[in-house]
């Protein structure tokens, strides 16, 4: 982006309408060619009015209008306003090309996604030709209001984006508030707000004016507040504990407690977070402690489930018939000792290297359980089945909900060895020696007991989680152990922040509550890791909520030499 | 736990030293029952070693790329099978419509050099779209940092290629002329075989050509020894780059061609992600950043591939060996990793980069 005092010159400014246009439109062509579009279209945010497809679509456009008004910032409001219309416009270029192409050539055998519903989308419905040029317009005005964004202040800003986004969440999670308002009020109350799954055009106004209307005098008067008042002494219980964070902490968990029992989904869907939270503590001791980019994790939960499943199991594999009480500390003991074996070779190893070894290990894991080799033991590809669920004097946990509870206990527990070990002497050696290997040494942390009691640690809320897992599925086979929740628990930490405790229960709410929520997502989940692996590690490495120490290590790096040339580097 | 064995001793190394006894008693009594049953006849064996070769040249054409891309960034490109796999995904198309047409059969020469081409082409299209976009932004960044946004970008070219062609399996057509087999030394080899394993070896040198002979050559050679330095002798680092990963891409590319040739069974999202970190055992094989290395890494690899599950696992006397191929390449990977990190011809390496 030029930045220029003088006003550009008049080719540079075509330049960056066409530049910014272009990948405007390359975003909306890829967002159709995947497939999104036409997939998310069935998902009405607005009644009659906006559905999640069109949404992904405009994403695009806006954006070009956007960079392009802040490309020509020196120029005056209207010339911005009218080239960012103009790159809007661009933008459905790419996309018109496209379906031009596939008229003459049948490239829609290639391309899955490239078919009449979404050139139906494209053209609103009027067919190839005719609706092209609403297609133009539509793009145009939403480059228009990319650029209009640029002119409102950061407030304003904040106000749209959180209305925007409480729409979309209030929209695609609506199955609970209808399910709750309808179960605590009235049919007609929630007919009254929502049609379907989508907001009413006039609630959805409502809700958005609401949004705004509170977000910006709330920051308004913050900001006031900042420059006049001396801060207040907090009130405080038990003499150590601000009042209003045990309140906001009751608050939590009383929600916690109650919210599954409002419905059934949602109780299993807060289980599973339940089960992700856990291993993304675990292995948060790992990678965001430690700095061991362990992506062989999945192992360990293999390892507690199939110990559950040998031990418990009522199939003609098992010999032992424990019950679940038994077998869960041994399942937790197995992954601490299989953790800390894993660890033992790799000592010598930094970043990369081991990265790749323990990916290594969670494949060669998961292969052998499929062999016919070990078949005998763990069942192959069959898997393992008929394991009772758990019960304590009687009382059986056999549903979503009672399973949630075992599940929060466990959350619970490694939660609080989580702040433990982060405040404890252990903990600030795994930090040191994140931060550097060699430093810590020569201050005397031992390497070779430090990482192992991380990789041990680490390892058994693992094999905690996957004992849990083990009996609620009441099956377990190869498959569901598949790198793919290595990954899934490591984007959980990372979108919420390295090392940062409350950041890995909003990531797996977000990363796992999300698909399991919403069907229309559950096909793009994986695609959705992605982008968002890569656009976090772009714009916020440190996380959606950081720890300070990571936050630091990351500005003084920028402002250091160039790491490029620099083997030592943080996690390496 | 230092302590229990006094501080002498690196615990670490100990363990390493033991694991390394262990294994080498366990293969040499593998290969010697092996041998000793002899159940397999040396006709067996060699059409083993040329499988292992056909498929090694394919592994190695996909290290040169992770070795490349290591030699110059020291960074581990983790999306790099994802490359290949795009190449060879969206090749499969043309492949299928010039066999339908017949222009597969009838010029077959011609109408392979188009496909390699073709794959070669998308590749770099992908390798240079990420590099712009997920990698050059964060070369300062914390070596963490550009792992975690390969392993993102992996995920994403993988379903983003699944969104593009769908889940189902697609298979490359088989070209008549690659059929039957040719004799040699008395053992009949199959063709596809030779020729791709001669393809790739011409490739090999072409690169290694390109990279002795030729001022870009020399200009990627500086930039991997130094960048400051390089950089102050007037070459344009980020032009280096980029040319790097588009080599890289177009190996790739013509990698996913070949085994469409050589193993037709199908193409999927999903099919690059373990030659993708075979190539890298390769890679490391031969000693990470080291072109001829990634070559020979990857002809070792393919070969134990193939001869492992018969040589060593029904040695032991494991059933179903076969399916255990992946076992032994990622074990293999891990003992890389953990005796030899620095490979075979890279000691040079070893302090400044492991």
């Amino acid at each position: 982006m030029s930045e220029a005092r003088n006003n550009t010159a008049p080719s540079s400014v075509w330049k960056s309408v066409l530049r910014f246009g272009l990948v405007g439109g390359a975003i909306a062509l890829y967002f159709c060619m995947v497939g999104m579009v036409a997939a998310f279209d069935q998902r009405f945010l607005v009644a009659g009015q906006l559905t999640l497809g069109d949404l992904v679509l405009y994403v695009g456009p806006f954006l070009a209008g956007l960079s392009t008004a802040r490309a020509l910032a020196d120029r005056t409001a209207w010339q911005r306003l009218l080239f960012g219309l103009l790159a809007g416009a661009v933008a459905a270029l790419p996309s018109i090309l496209i379906m031009l192409f596939s008229q003459q050539v049948n490239i829609g055998a290639v391309f899955v996604s490239l078919s009449s519903p979404l050139i139906n989308i494209l053209t609103f419905g009027r067919g190839l030709p005719d609706g092209l040029p609403l297609l133009v317009g539509v793009f145009g005005l939403l480059g228009l209001l990319g650029a209009a964004y640029t002119f409102l202040s950061q407030q304003a800003r904040n106000a749209v984006n959180l209305a925007l986004l409480v729409i979309v969440t209030v929209a695609l999670f609506s199955d609970i508030p209808i399910r709750v308002i309808e179960k605590y009020f009235s049919a007609r109350v929630a007919r009254a707000i929502f049609q379907g799954n989508a907001l009413l055009p006039l609630s959805a106004v409502v809700l958005s004016l609401l949004t705004v209307g509170l977000s910006y005098f709330g920051s308004l008067r913050a900001a006031k507040k900042k420059v006049g008042e001396s801060k207040k002494p907090e009130r405080l219980i038990l003499g150590r504990y601000p009042i209003n964070q045990v309140l906001s902490w009751a608050l939590v968990i009383a929600f916690l407690l109650v919210l599954p029992q409002t419905d059934r989904v949602l109780a299993h869907v807060m289980m599973f977070i339940g089960l992700y939270v856990m291993m993304g503590l675990g292995l948060n001791i790992e990678v965001g402690f430690a700095g061991l980019l362990d992506l062989g994790y999945v192992a360990i939960f293999a390892f507690g489930a199939y110990t559950i499943g040998i031990l418990t199991t009522q199939a003609a594999i098992g010999t032992f018939g424990l019950s679940f009480w038994v077998a869960l500390p041994i399942a937790v003991i197995v992954g601490v000792v299989f953790g800390a074996l894993l660890g033992i070779p790799v000592l010598r190893m930094r970043g990369d290297y081991l990265a790749i070894v323990t990916l290594g290990f969670g494949e060669i894991i998961r292969l052998l359980a499929l062999s016919d080799w070990l078949s005998p033991l763990v069942g192959g590809a069959q898997g393992i089945v008929r394991i009772p669920s758990p019960s304590i004097a009687g009382f059986d946990i056999n549903s979503p909900e009672r399973y949630y509870y075992l599940v929060l206990i466990g959350v619970a527990l490694t939660a609080f060895l989580a702040v433990r070990l982060r405040d404890s002497r252990l903990g600030r050696q795994w930090m040191a020696m994140r931060e550097d290997e060699d430093v810590a040494q020569s201050m005397g942390i031992d390497l070779v007991q430090t990482k192992l009691l991380a990789f041990a640690i680490g390892s058994a809320s693992a094999g905690f989680a996957g004992a849990i897992f083990a009996a609620r599925l009441g099956g377990i086979f190869p498959h569901s152990f598949s790198l793919i929740i290595s990954i899934t628990v490591l984007s959980a930490i990372i979108i919420g922040g390295f090392g940062s405790i409350p950041g890995v229960i909003v990531g797996a709410a977000v990363l796992v509550g999300l698909p399991e929520l919403l069907r229309e997502f559950n096909e793009y989940r994986f695609l959705i890791y992605g982008i968002l692996l890569v656009v976090m590690m772009l714009t916020r490495p440190a996380g959606l909520l950081p720890t300070d120490t990571f936050k630091r290590e990351l500005e003084s790096l920028e402002e250091g030499d160039e790491g490029m040339n620099n083997p030592v580097s943080a996690g390496g | 736990m230092g302590r229990f064995f006094g501080r002498r001793i690196n615990f670490g190394d100990l363990v390493v030293q033991l694991l390394q006894v262990v294994v080498l008693v366990i293969v040499v009594v593998a290969l010697y029952n092996t041998i000793t049953t002899g159940r397999y006849t040396s006709r067996h064996w060699v059409s083993l070693i040329f499988a292992g070769l056909a498929q090694g040249s394919i592994y190695a054409l996909i290290a040169l790329g992770y070795t490349m891309v290591y030699g110059i960034l020291r960074m581990i490109n983790f999306a790099h099978g994802e490359v290949y796999m795009a190449g060879a995904f969206s090749t499969v198309f043309l492949a299928q419509h010039f066999a339908s047409n017949g222009f597969l059969n009838a010029q077959p020469v011609l109408a392979i050099t188009v496909l390699i081409l073709f794959a070669a082409l998308v590749s770099m299209a992908v390798a240079f779209l990420l590099e712009r976009i997920a990698y050059r932004p964060l070369r300062n960044a914390p070596r963490l940092i550009p792992l975690i946004t390969a392993i993102g970008a992996s995920f994403t070219l993988q379903y983003t290629f699944r969104g593009f062609y769908g889940t189902q399996f697609r298979s490359y057509p088989e070209v008549t002329a690659l059929r039957g087999t040719v004799s040699l030394f008395g053992y009949s080899i199959p063709i596809v075989q030779l020729v791709v394993l001669a393809a790739a070896v011409v490739l090999m040198f072409v690169l290694y050509w390109y990279v002795e002979r030729t001022k870009a050559g020399k200009a990627m050679r500086a930039v991997s020894e130094d960048k400051a330095v390089a950089r102050l002798m007037g070459i344009d680092i980020d032009k280096v780059i980029v040319t790097t990963f588009l080599i890289g891409g177009a190996l790739a590319g013509a990698a996913g061609v070949f085994n469409g040739l050589y193993r037709p069974q199908g193409v999927y999202y999903f099919m690059g992600f373990f030659p993708g970190v075979k190539a890298f055992t390769a890679a490391v094989l031969g000693g990470i950043g080291n072109i001829p290395g990634a070559m020979v890494g990857g002809l070792v690899l393919g070969m134990l591939e193939s001869l492992g599950p018969n040589a060593i696992l029904e040695g032991l006397g494991i059933p179903g060996a076969n399916q255990l191929k992946d076992v032994i390449a990622f074990t293999f990977l891990v003992l890389i990793l953990i005796f030899r990190p620095q490979g075979i011809f890279g000691e040079r390496l070893r302090e400044k980069k492991v």
